[in-house]
């Protein structure tokens, strides 16, 4: 039987929970016995390689590409989980939520002071992309099937709950596992 | 619907693009050709926003070493320990006690060992160990587990232990609290000091093993390498008053590149007379400069190879001796070879596996007197040597206690030019006039990999980034697309 497959994304997050992930340290050799991984930023996939049966997102939405990329997360994923503070509520960077984008901008490129900007320009070249109004939790963009809360949640959290969801047993998750910061 | 709406932004002249063709842009590079299919324009866009110094403040200054490290899960102790020591300024502390100080020093060198051990064994390693041309499908961390087990499991250690360090020195292996304003809230128990002294034996043979594959693939490979993505530069670094290598605290040096000083010893709290940043409206990350030489001339590079050049010496036997062979590389003058990043960055992996073990054995780590007091200033100006390079915190604070102005220039933005250049030089170098192939794109990949770019810190992704390279022909169509997996037109 061809190994279930796991794909991860880490969308307007920091990375600490994807760290967080390599934190089950030499679990990750018995991981990669048990599955196979797909589009990861720990790999050179850029695409979707086949379907996949779990679907990690760190991170919420902050500009158009997070929504796009969690769209097609969705559609390849049977299962999607939201890891983290980030992905569940939006987290630190949805503290812009309250501040219009503007200022935010001016702040960074013409206020702070070792600013150099003689023209007033604020970085808009097509090749960078469109931000949202705010930032958006995860499932306020796609339907999320679990939520595993922290900030990160702790390596041992991500490996009861993948390991529960690989063996088809259900999630177990001891009160040491939920941390909330 | 109403989740996918932009904003317009100030000063557009933006082009609406279809976010179908933009997936996993976080880094992302350009390059134009002319109609002799020269290479035009290079550049390596950042693409990713977050506003910190706005959202910032308002909030009590306490809260920013426990804030500010979710700009980033793979350096956070560096913002954790750079707002702490800016905080230090704020409750008018310029001396900690020893303790506190030695507590902060541990943790710091715990988060070099991880990270360079996290870029080195899981990011680079695949390069080195299966070639530029590699098929990008076994190019990765499982490939190499996969080939190379002994080899992987050494790096999953090395970075576990150095976890384990920040764990017990701050609380949490990733996003801790143990750095205070004025101080740290926890000593080393016995038992935490006595389960990493077991261990410390192996880490050092492992630290030794990964320094030899660094220095062998860059000997090994020297003709190749020397001239890859590599150009002339300045450095910049904090350094210890008597010259030595200091990864946690010093003056500012910065050197050009042949090893002339621009600047030395200078006190990092006056870092507004000497450094500021361009702004391209290409990219959303800055281009920091040194002032007295402006922006087309003061550019610098921080981070190990940075440092390795800035350094009158190490303070550690080991690490020293592997930095005079380095050296002698050069005859003594400062390395200006992109790809001796990685042989650098060993060298320090070294430097703080003696620089733990010497911590390990200091009784202070068992003290109590952990917090100091003074009186409150309103300005607070924090440096550090993050792994990735100068990392610099700059906060205002108001009678209220409230946070009224926050400057960040995290240690990848230093990078910023040096990577944009190295993209240059590959490109000229490898896509001139060529079939243009994975393997020649991935160089690109390579040669920015170098610099550990930890655009999580800027913005948001790893060194082993989605990054996404376009190669544009004259005639405006794209020629090939390619970075993670690979699409030639
Ligand atoms: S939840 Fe915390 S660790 Fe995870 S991405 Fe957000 S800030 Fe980083």
């Amino acid at each position: 039987m061809a190994k279930p497959r796991i794909a991860t994304a880490s969308l307007a997050g920091c990375f600490g929970c994807h760290m967080s992930v390599l934190d089950i340290d030499e679990r990750i050799l018995d991981l990669i016995e048990l599955v196979e991984f797909d589009k990861s930023p720990i790999n050179d996939f850029k695409k979707f390689t086949g379907r996949c049966a779990i679907g990690l997102i760190e991170g919420g939405c902050c500009n158009a590409e997070n929504v796009h990329v969690l769209q097609e997360f969705r559609a390849n994923c049977d299962i999607l989980i939201s890891l983290g503070e980030c992905a569940i509520c939006g987290g630190i960077p949805a503290m812009r939520n309250t501040i219009p984008l503007r200022e935010c901008l001016e702040e960074a490129y013409l206020h702070g002071p070792t600013v150099h900007n003689p023209r007033g320009r604020i970085p808009d070249d097509p090749e960078i992309p469109r931000l949202l109004n705010r930032v958006y939790p995860c499932h306020e963009v796609v339907k999320v099937d679990y939520y595993i809360q922290g900030c990160p949640p702790p390596a041992d959290a991500i490996w009861a709950a993948l390991t529960a969801l690989l063996s088809n047993k259900p999630m177990e998750l001891p009160y040491e596992l939920l941390k909330y910061d | 619907m109403a989740v996918t709406q932009t904003v317009e932004q100030p000063a557009s002249r933006r082009i609406v693009i279809e976010p179908v063709t933009r997936v996993e842009g976080h880094g992302k590079v350009t390059i134009l050709l002319d109609e002799q299919d020269r290479v035009k324009q290079a550049r390596l866009h950042i693409v990713e926003f977050r506003g910190f110094e706005r959202y910032i403040r308002g909030r009590p200054y306490w809260e920013a070493p426990v804030l500010v490290q979710r700009l980033c899960g793979i350096c956070p102790v560096s913002h954790h320990l750079a707002a702490a020591k800016a905080m230090d300024q704020i409750v008018g502390v310029d001396t900690l006690p020893p303790t506190a100080e030695k507590m902060r020093r541990l943790m710091h060198y715990g988060q070099m060992l991880q990270s360079h051990a996290l870029h080195f064994f899981h990011l680079v390693s695949p390069d080195l160990l299966f070639g530029f041309d590699a098929d990008p499908a076994v190019r990765n961390i499982i490939g190499v587990a996969r080939k190379f087990p002994d080899l992987a499991v050494q790096g999953v250690m090395l970075r576990k232990y150095g976890q384990e360090i920040i764990k017990a020195t701050a609380g949490k292996k990733i996003h801790g609290t143990g750095a205070i304003p004025g101080g740290i809230n926890k000593n080393l128990s016995v038992e935490e000091r006595d389960g990493f002294l077991k261990d410390l034996d192996q880490i050092f043979t492992w630290a030794r093993d990964a320094l030899k594959i660094a220095r062998d693939y860059s000997m090994d490979h020297l003709k190749e390498l020397a001239d890859f993505g590599s150009f002339d530069s300045n450095h910049l670094s904090l350094i210890r008053a008597d010259g030595a290598m200091d990864l946690y605290h010093g003056g500012l040096r910065a050197i050009d590149a042949k090893g002339k000083r621009i600047f030395d010893h200078v006190d990092y709290r006056h870092y507004l007379n000497y450094i500021a940043e361009e702004v391209k409206p290409w990219s959303y990350m800055k281009f920091p400069f040194i002032k007295a030489l402006g922006p087309e001339k003061g550019w610098y590079r921080v981070g190990p190879l940075a440092r390795l050049n800035t350094a009158d010496f190490i303070d550690t036997p080991e690490a020293e001796a592997a930095r005079q062979e380095f050296m002698t590389l050069t005859k003594g003058k400062p390395n200006n070879i992109t790809m001796a990043y990685h042989w650098a960055r060993m060298i320090e992996l070294l430097h703080s596996v003696e620089k733990i073990r010497d911590l390990l054995h200091d009784p202070d780590l068992q003290g109590t007197d952990l917090v100091a007091r003074g009186e409150r200033r309103p300005v607070g100006i924090g440096l550090i040597e993050a792994p990735r390079g100068t990392l610099f915190h700059h906060y205002e604070v108001d009678d209220n206690d409230q946070i009224v102005r926050c400057n960040l220039i995290v240690s990848t933005t230093n990078n910023n030019m040096p990577m944009n250049r190295a993209v240059e030089k590959v490109a000229r170098d490898f896509l001139e006039k060529v079939e243009i192939t994975e393997g020649l794109l991935n160089r690109i990949e390579v040669a920015i990999r170098a610099y550990d770019p930890c655009l999580s810190c800027a913005t948001h992704a790893m060194g082993r980034m989605p990054l996404e390279v376009e190669i544009v022909g004259a005639d405006g169509r794209l020629r090939a697309r390619g970075g993670k997996g690979v699409e030639i037109r």
